[in-house]
């Protein structure tokens, strides 16, 4: 693939405090996005810090209504844009290749945003224009940063849905969306995003849409093109078996905060939060012939606007009384470390914790 | 536990002879006209189901998977008679119910419930819990003992939800809740036949297990049968006693879930199993028995000819062009429509040539899986001729 | 095909129903066409030569006939010829219906085309504006606005405008000027028509706008469009607008269609001399002829309308492009 410069519109020197600049590529410290609605405060991210080093996989795992989406939303600076965006309230540091974005300028942000960073979204029919032709769409997406002409930039984009595996490039791109099947669309999707050969990209549920077989494509896909690009990657899915298959790091989130953050073995093998085993107990798995039943996780996930006080999971947790007196109903639980670069966010102590997942759960698995 | 007490029922049935068959499907088939023009002239048909057969038998649960596009959500519509099959046959316990029309079909709406994915699009708004889950009774002019109330309270609770909730209405319930309110309206009757499609792939993780296991507890206590149709293929294994795979409106393979998932003779079965991703980072090593399939699938208006499978096979050869291949009981319980299927003996040895479409296929399937089968192949024919 | 059948049938059901409303027989009909007193033998002999004896079918075939081919009346001492198109004459004045409405079309268009343009303008510029700022004071000022805007009747706004500019501060003309003959002049009379019936409109059409942008800026694609980097104008110009304006094209031609058949009551308050006008004649005069002539023309233009829009959403929105 031919390396195109990025000599784009000029990038005013965003805010940067190298003093205060940290050491990873992105690095998320006590980002809280919270939206005022009528019912009263939506706290959808509450305090999360992490960071993921360019040509690394960070997942991060959650129910529907844990904040892994806004917090991708957050990185992109997407909140803010549009009718309700005045009213989103942000807060803590977004440090992407040195500069900080929540108290950027927006405009700083707007040309960043498909040049260094790109994202892919769940369901690509709804993501895509349906009036425009793909190859108009990355066309644009092209131009937005690189002064070329519409010839060049469809040069680059038939080069690109090539790259994707997208067969006979040079006739598909000039088809509409809905001429795509849902696994082309979404490699139409992903040439979409990578077409400024962003260092950072994001993908949000990307095969959640699509049947088995086309995932495991798609996410062949992502692997290797980011061998080949070296961009970081945040995918956000449910799926453990998504994020075993492409992870190297994993945060799993519950109630807006994380509870449970490591390496991949870290958190599949030694994991250390009560979720994070209700996660591993629920799933019914294609591997193995699993006599056992499964072990949900009781009760319902919690309101974002009336977190749980304390431990946001305790009216869930079946250890909640573990640990001496009601700590886990009114403290919360700040991230600790548990080892290298593994932290959790739970009262028990690490005995218990260790005692538990290897009498208790482990064996269920 | 109760899984393993009823893999051991299954295989105790399998050896005393075949369970009670409940429902029986025979070369069932939708084809959904296409029509054009002013007149409405037809021009074609998607064919949904295009010929199908399988039996379910008395107590068990038989997962349908397949992915979108397949067929399996209109033959669960058609085998419960919401959609008219346009040909084959349907027999539910011994009796042809395929032409029974609404008023014939109404006594047997009892036996034959349904269960449907979205909890959100399949209760009415309007109504409160109690109005849905009793409108069973009140349509088949039922009279529950100990009244209509009760009966609809003690089946809430059954489901785990409390009586209390008689009164409220659809939208005060998360997705999980609303999912056990559609269980319990389709329990009303006490139902032999429940046919789920997709009964849990709408829900978070930790509420899909709550479900599957609700419905576990179900099933024995009532001593249901299951249809259950899932794209998931861990959660079909975790429920099933035996598996149907469905490709582009054909069974390509139907086997019990050991042999099935330990065993698949049909290479797409193969190809589905290895490509769901496996909660096991340890595992990512093992990424080269995965066999990624190129293209997507072709469009049921006009299928393949022969095997429908072979435009996207790394084992196709001519006969998978041009002849169809049935649907044979090779091994005891495993049933597989392919010349040339994996774990077993080859059915059409003689044909030996692959298709170029299969040679380019076969580059994305590793060596590993490409030398493993004449292995296998040779072993199982062993077996065979012991026997 | 299905656009010349619904022509038909509308006719159709106008002929037949039409005199039957007004009560009227065919000797009332040849009655009027002759004025005061007529003689017996009057009545009965143009009752035969109209053709008013006849069996309806019968008629309803001369009438198409006539349209086609043009017709021929033997009207006692003179024959006369009418050339195709043929809508007849004037039961009351004997004129002839055709050139009456082509020379009325102009009118009738310039009135129309002016303020759609003015009202389409108007209106998807101030509904995207509070869309994209919705609950703000311009957004709420404006649909007030609106609101005043629809329920104002025409004969309201229409007279005050009249009130004010043309004889409180006469900077507008009276009396209609065709375009060809001056432009200018031709303007100025129709700036207080257009902007009354633009106030109406436009009001409708702000609103329309406002919530099918409010709707198309929350879809996914536009998350995609910001996504890439795009300036939030342009965010909202080509890939916001674009989808927002199809279902208004919809709306738009069946509004322009309808008004071409006849803007009556701003035909009449503003004194333009056009279809609306000629129809209220006929209307009030009991005068078949060309109140089947303005029908006609009225579905007519409404049946194009519904044609140039179904070409411009297929043009606009490439799912719906025959296959």
């Amino acid at each position: 693939m031919t390396e195109l410069s990025k000599t784009g519109a000029a990038v005013g020197e965003p805010t940067s405090s190298p003093s205060n600049a940290p050491d990873a590529f992105l690095a998320v410290r006590d980002l809280k996005v919270h939206f005022p609605t009528d019912d009263g405060l939506v706290k959808s991210v509450d305090g999360l810090t992490f960071q993921v080093e360019k040509g690394k996989t960070l997942c991060i795992v959650g129910e529907s209504g844990s904040g892994k989406s806004v917090t991708s939303l957050a990185i992109m600076g997407l909140h803010r844009l549009g009718a309700r965006g005045k009213n989103v309230q942000m807060s803590g540091e977004i440090w992407l290749g040195g500069k900080e974005l929540v108290s950027a300028a927006p405009d700083e942000v707007r040309r960043l945003r498909g040049r260094e960073m790109a994202m892919i979204f769940q369901d690509p029919l709804s993501a895509m224009h349906p009036y425009y032709t793909i190859g108009n769409q990355i066309v644009e997406a092209y131009r937005v940063h690189h002064d070329v002409n519409k010839k060049t930039a469809r040069k680059r984009a038939i080069e690109m849905l090539d790259r994707v595996g997208i067969p006979e490039p040079d006739k598909r791109v000039d088809n509409y969306p809905h001429e795509f099947s849902g696994g082309m669309r979404q490699r139409a999707m992903i040439a979409m995003a990578l077409v400024n050969n962003p260092e950072l990209l994001i993908a949000d549920e990307p095969t959640t849409a699509l049947d088995v077989t086309v995932q495991a494509q798609i996410l062949d896909l992502i692997r290797d093109l980011q061998k080949e690009f070296g961009s970081a990657v945040v995918l956000i899915t449910h799926d453990l078996g998504v994020v075993a298959e492409i992870a190297d790091d994993v945060l799993v989130m519950y109630g807006g905060r994380c509870v449970e953050r490591g390496s991949v073995d870290d958190v599949f093998e030694r994991p250390q939060h009560p979720y994070t085993w209700g996660l591993l107990g629920s799933m019914p798995r294609i591997d193995r012939e699993t006599s056992e039943r499964l072990i949900p996780v009781k009760g319902q996930p919690p309101s974002l606007i009336n977190v749980p006080s304390g431990c946001a999971f305790h009216p869930r947790c079946p250890y909640a009384d573990v640990p001496k007196g009601d700590v886990t109903r009114t403290v919360r639980p700040e991230l600790q470390q548990v080892g290298g670069g593994h932290f959790s966010a739970c009262h028990l102590s690490p005995e218990d914790r260790t005692r538990i997942w290897t009498e208790e759960i482990a064996p269920k698995l | 536990m109760s899984e393993t007490k009823k893999t051991d029922e299954a295989k105790t049935d399998a050896a005393s002879g075949e369970r009670e068959v409940l429902l029986k499907v025979e070369g069932l088939q939708k084809h959904f006209p296409i029509r054009k023009g002013v007149l409405q002239r037809q021009v074609g048909a998607v064919k949904a189901v295009d010929g199908i057969d399988f039996e379910v038998r008395k107590g068990e649960t038989l997962g349908v998977v397949g992915e979108s596009g397949c067929g399996k959500s209109t033959m669960g519509r058609v085998i419960t008679r919401l959609q008219d099959p346009t040909g084959g046959s349907i027999h539910f316990e011994g009796k042809d119910i395929t032409r029974l029309n609404t008023a014939g079909m109404r006594p047997l709406r009892r036996d034959i419930q349904m269960i449907f994915q979205d909890p959100y699009g399949s209760l009415n708004p309007r109504h409160t819990i109690g109005g849905i889950v009793s409108a069973p009774f009140r349509l088949q002019g039922v009279e529950p003992e100990g009244g209509v109330k009760k009966e609809v309270q003690r089946l809430l609770e059954l489901v785990g939800l409390s009586p209390e909730h008689y009164n409220r209405y659809p939208h005060e319930f998360s997705g999980g809740q609303r999912q056990r309110i559609g269980i319990a309206r389709a329990l009303a009757l006490k139902p032999k036949l429940v046919v789920a499609d997709e009964p849990v792939s709408a829900l978070d993780v930790s509420i899909q297990a709550q479900v599957v296991n609700l419905m576990d507890d179900l099933q024995e206590e009532l001593g249901l049968t299951y249809v259950i149709i899932a794209h998931d293929l861990s959660v079909v294994r975790h429920v099933s006693d035996r598996i149907a795979v469905m490709y582009l409106g054909k069974i390509v393979e139907l086997a019990d879930r050991s042999s099935l998932y330990e065993a698949p003779m049909h290479p797409y079965t193969k190809a589905l199993m290895s490509a769901v991703p496996v909660p096991d980072p340890k595992r990512r090593g093992a990424k080269s028995e995965r066999i990624l399939l190129r293209g997507d699938v072709p469009s049921p208006i006009s299928p393949p000819s022969g095997c429908r499978f072979h435009t996207r096979c790394w084992k196709a050869t001519e006969i998978c062009k041009t002849t169809e291949p049935p649907l044979l009981e090779l091994r005891p319980g495993q049933r597989v429509a392919c010349h040339h299927p994996e774990n077993f003996a080859d059915q059409a040895p003689q044909d030996t040539v692959l298709l170029t479409a299969a040679k380019e296929a076969a580059e994305l399937v590793s060596d590993k899986v490409l030398a493993k089968s004449p292995e296998t192949e040779a072993s199982s024919e062993d077996a065979a001729n012991d026997k | 095909m299905i656009l010349l059948l619904v022509v038909t049938a509308v006719t159709f059901a106008i002929f037949f129903l039409l005199p039957r409303m007004a009560g009227q027989t065919a000797d009332q009909l040849a009655q009027q066409y002759l004025g005061k007193s007529p003689t017996k033998a009057d009545i009965v002999a143009v009752k035969q030569n109209l053709g008013l004896d006849d069996p309806v079918y019968l008629q309803y075939w001369h009438f198409i006939k006539g349209i086609v081919a043009g017709a021929t009346y033997d009207l006692g001492p003179t024959t006369t010829h009418c050339s195709a198109p043929c809508f007849g004459y004037s039961f009351r004045t004997h004129v002839e219906v055709w050139p009456q409405l082509t020379s009325r079309i102009p009118v009738t268009l310039s009135l129309a085309v002016g303020a759609a343009v003015m009202w389409l303008v108007s209106g998807v510029v101030i509904g995207v504006i509070s869309a994209l700022k919705p609950g703000s004071f311009f957004d709420r000022t404006f649909m007030g606005v609106a609101l005043a805007g629809v329920s104002l009747p025409m004969f309201f706004t229409g007279q005050l405008a009249l009130f004010l500019f043309t004889f409180q501060w006469p900077i507008f003309g009276r009396t209609y000027v065709p375009f060809t003959e001056n432009p200018a002049q031709w303007a100025n009379t129709l700036i207080p028509a257009w902007c009354s019936l633009a106030l109406l409109y436009s009001a409708i059409y702000a609103r329309l706008t406002r919530s099918g942008m409010l709707e198309t800026m929350s879809e996914d694609f536009i998350r995609t469009a910001r996504a890439k980097g795009l300036r939030e104008r342009k965010v909202v110009a080509r890939h916001g607008l674009r989808a927002a304006l199809t279902p208004i094209i919809t709306v738009f031609g069946m509004d322009l269609g309808l008004l071409l058949g006849g803007a009556v009551i701003t035909e009449k308050v503003f004194s333009l001399p056009g279809i609306g006008q000629y129809a209220v004649q006929g209307i009030t005069d009991n005068d078949l002829p060309p109140i089947l002539g303005v029908t006609l023309l009225a579905a007519f233009f409404v049946v194009i309308a519904n044609l140039v829009v179904d070409l411009l959403y297929a043009a606009a929105d490439p799912r719906v492009r025959l296959s």
